[in-house]
């Protein structure tokens, strides 16, 4: 089977100025490597605020000019450039955004959807084209002339993904589709993702939401510090077991259905020598802490990891141990703000809303010790 | 480039909104209206009351003003305080002028010895044609550069334009009229120095090429005060837009960089454009004094300095409100466009 995009080595840097003219590269997607075929739907799962959305920015070629890029796009087998990017943006892959703040706000929603035209034989076909994807998904014609301000929730998400449709593409990218909607809207959109896949589609889905991820992807690659750290089946993310990565598995394990099984430690900010996990994993090697693991191959999975090296027999049994004080994934799940101070990361918080600071410590071990009494008199 | 084709489609929004503000909201419009004459009127009576007492305050003595050098005595004096009213307590004077104020009168000039009201006028209509002619040039240039260095933020036109404009903006217009006037009237020859009518000749035997042919530089330098503020406006605005997550979702869509500043740049950024404009409306009869004076253009600007310099008190306050009603004029056009033209606040409105 074909490859539909394929993403080999890619890193992406920015420039920034700290006090005055001194330079700094600040590293946000680093050696990330993944694929998608055709009807097939990918998840990028990282935590919010982690740089996912650049993966997007990079692949349509709108990332800010002061980026820096290395690695390599190829899209059904073709190198993408900067021009070829331009070329087939919002043809053969188009991006479905996160909300009604990426429609003009002066502009009709249906001029928008059509877009720019070379003549006015074009924009009859188009309009023709917009009114039938409007139509399918329940859009009436009165909906043609309302300015994206006058949009419902529910419509608002209809617009972006009819006008991402517009012009058939082969490759949907969804950035974000989920946030803020309510149960019935985030099922739809799952829903409305999934038949894009029955209709030969393949699709990038980049979320923070694992449930979502879980829903409706084939397969989750798990973004972690700007590294993707593991791309497995959404199968084995039933059961930690059969994750690779000792960071999948902790995030599966402090699911609601899974225990709640909690875990400290926060993904490190800054570019760190070795393995990015090194310092919260319970199955480190010595060399884990200078080198960089490679994202290999594994069966049909891919994991970035020593433990999985040929060289060193596999200690894929080994199972993340009770009193284990690893476990990430802040926000993954949840919103809140985690001040970065804090290096106490919460069960509930997977779930909930709540703020986070440093003053819940105290709070939390004791959530963590009632949480293992539960598990004693069970 | 940019304007060549210019969205059609936007221009008709504008001028459906203009038509529909007439129609659907002619009820709101009615209030929004009334409440802004109560406003008007409230300030009037408020600067009128103001700049007289001011006025009454200054060394300023106008019985001395209107018999300018001629010799009188001291009981002549009295006679002419008592008729003109200066005997009168300051809370009486300042009744008397507003009464005398809403009887529709503004008194007698005591330079052009005829109602103030015939003087502004005449010296207004004079200057609207300059005001008018510079504030298009000022929008039109201003607005362009405006559109061209935000486009191209962080390039040499950018920086260019960005210069430009502050060196525009920091300069005085009177400095700048001066400089004007010494390359392109004194040492090129292809303007005349000043006055609006060839010396020597009537002014109703003027031609329209005549007329024109002397506003071109006083106009000039009008505007070139409006340009600089409202090119960096623009500028400003079209760089947020193109932050914005519209501009990027446009890019993503595969629209061209100039197709959505076009479409979306212009399109967000011209509505507050020309409220700005419309609310520069006090800078440009600023501008207008100075200009008149240094070009000898015979409008309003002028006889405001006249007015100043020779103590014709009736005419310096008649000018007073008139200004004072010009500048409202345009803050209100500015508000009307926001409220009534943006849909999304019409929309607020109609609910």
């Amino acid at each position: 089977m074909g490859k539909l995009l394929e993403v080999n080595n890619l890193s992406i840097s920015f420039t920034q100025y700290v006090q005055g003219l001194q330079r700094h590269y600040l590293k946000v997607i680093s050696d990330l490597t993944l694929d998608i075929g055709e009807s097939e739907i990918v998840a990028v799962l990282g935590s919010s605020g982690s740089g996912k959305s650049l993966l997007a920015h990079s692949i349509l070629g709108i990332l800010p000019y002061n980026s820096h890029v290395t690695g390599e796009i190829k899209f059904k087998g073709e190198t993408l450039t900067q021009e070829t990017k331009e070329k087939i943006r919002g043809r053969e892959i188009c991006l479905i955004p996160q909300s009604v703040n990426f429609l003009d706000p002066l502009m009709k929603v249906s001029q928008q959807a059509v877009g720019e035209c070379k003549d006015d034989e074009e924009r009859k076909e188009k309009q023709i084209r917009q009114r039938e994807v409007f139509s399918k998904y329940g859009l009436d014609e009165s909906v043609d002339d309302l300015y994206p301000f006058e949009l419902s929730g529910g419509m608002a998400r209809k617009v972006l993904l009819s006008t991402a449709l517009l012009n058939d593409p082969d490759l949907l990218i969804a950035d974000e589709p989920t946030p803020g909607l309510d149960v019935k809207s985030v099922e739809e959109t799952i829903q409305d993702i999934r038949n894009l896949k029955e209709n030969g589609k393949g699709v990038l889905l980049i979320t923070h939401e694992i449930d979502v991820a879980l829903k409706t992807a084939d397969r989750i690659a798990i973004f972690y510090s700007g590294y993707v750290i593991e791309i497995n089946k959404v199968e084995n993310f039933v059961n930690s077991k059969n994750l690779l990565h000792p960071y999948s598995r902790a995030l599966v394990d402090a699911l609601p259905k899974n225990g709640f099984k909690l875990t400290k430690g926060v993904q490190p900010l800054e570019e760190v020598p070795g393995c990015p996990y090194y310092e919260n994993c319970p199955i480190r090697l010595d060399k884990c802490q200078n080198n960089k693991p490679e994202l290999i191959k594994h069966g049909d999975a891919m994991i970035r990891c020593f433990n999985f090296d040929e060289d060193i027999p596999a200690d894929s049994e080994a199972v993340v141990s009770e009193e284990s004080d690893v476990i990430v994934s802040e926000d993954l799940v949840s919103e809140e703000l985690v001040s970065e101070e804090s290096d106490v990361i919460v069960s509930e918080d997977l779930v909930s809303e709540e703020l986070v600071s440093e003053e819940s410590e105290d709070v939390v071990v004791e959530e963590i010790l009632e949480v293992e009494e539960v598990n004693d008199e069970s | 480039m940019i304007f060549k084709d210019f969205n059609k489609e936007f221009f008709i929004l504008i001028f459906n909104r203009f038509i529909g503000l007439i129609k659907i909201n002619s009820k709101n419009l009615a209030k929004f209206l009334g409440l802004k004459a109560v406003r008007l009127l409230i300030l009037l009576i408020v600067i009128a009351a103001i700049s007289f007492i001011m006025i009454q305050l200054s060394p300023i003595d106008p019985v001395r003003a209107y018999l300018g050098q001629r010799i009188v005595s001291e009981e002549q004096l009295a006679i002419m305080g008592q008729y003109w009213g200066t005997n009168l307590s300051l809370g009486e004077r300042v009744m008397g002028w507003l009464q005398t104020l809403a009887s529709g009168s503004m008194g007698f000039s005591l330079i052009f010895r005829v109602p103030v009201t015939e003087v502004i006028v005449q010296k207004f209509t004079a200057s609207l044609t300059l005001m008018v002619v510079s504030w298009v040039l000022s929008a039109i240039v201003g607005f362009g550069l405006g559109v061209l260095a935000g486009a191209k933020e962080g390039t040499w036109i950018d920086k260019a334009i960005k210069t430009y404009s502050y060196i525009l903006q920091s300069s005085p217009t009177f400095w700048i009229g001066l400089v004007l006037l010494m390359l392109f009237s004194v040492y090129l020859g292809w303007f005349p120095i000043g006055l609006s009518v060839p010396i020597g000749q009537l002014s109703d035997t003027v031609t329209f090429w005549q007329w024109l042919y002397r506003l071109i530089l006083p106009a000039v330098t009008l505007s070139i005060v409006g340009i600089a503020s409202l090119t960096m406006y623009t500028r400003d605005k079209l760089i947020s837009v193109k932050k914005s997550d519209y501009f990027l979702f446009a890019q993503a869509r595969g629209e061209s960089f100039w197709g959505i500043i076009k479409n979306h740049g212009i399109r967000n950024i011209l509505l507050p454009a020309i409220s700005i404009q419309f609310m520069s409306f006090n800078e440009l009869f600023g501008g207008t004094i100075l200009v008149e004076q240094v070009f000898a253009y015979p409008g309003i600007g002028q006889a405001t300095v006249a007015a100043g310099l020779r103590s014709d008190v009736p005419l310096l306050l008649g000018i007073v409100i008139i200004s004072t009603i010009f500048v409202f004029c345009g803050n209100l056009i500015a508000d009307i466009i926001y409220k009534y033209v943006d849909p999304r606040l019409r929309g607020e409105e109609d609910e």
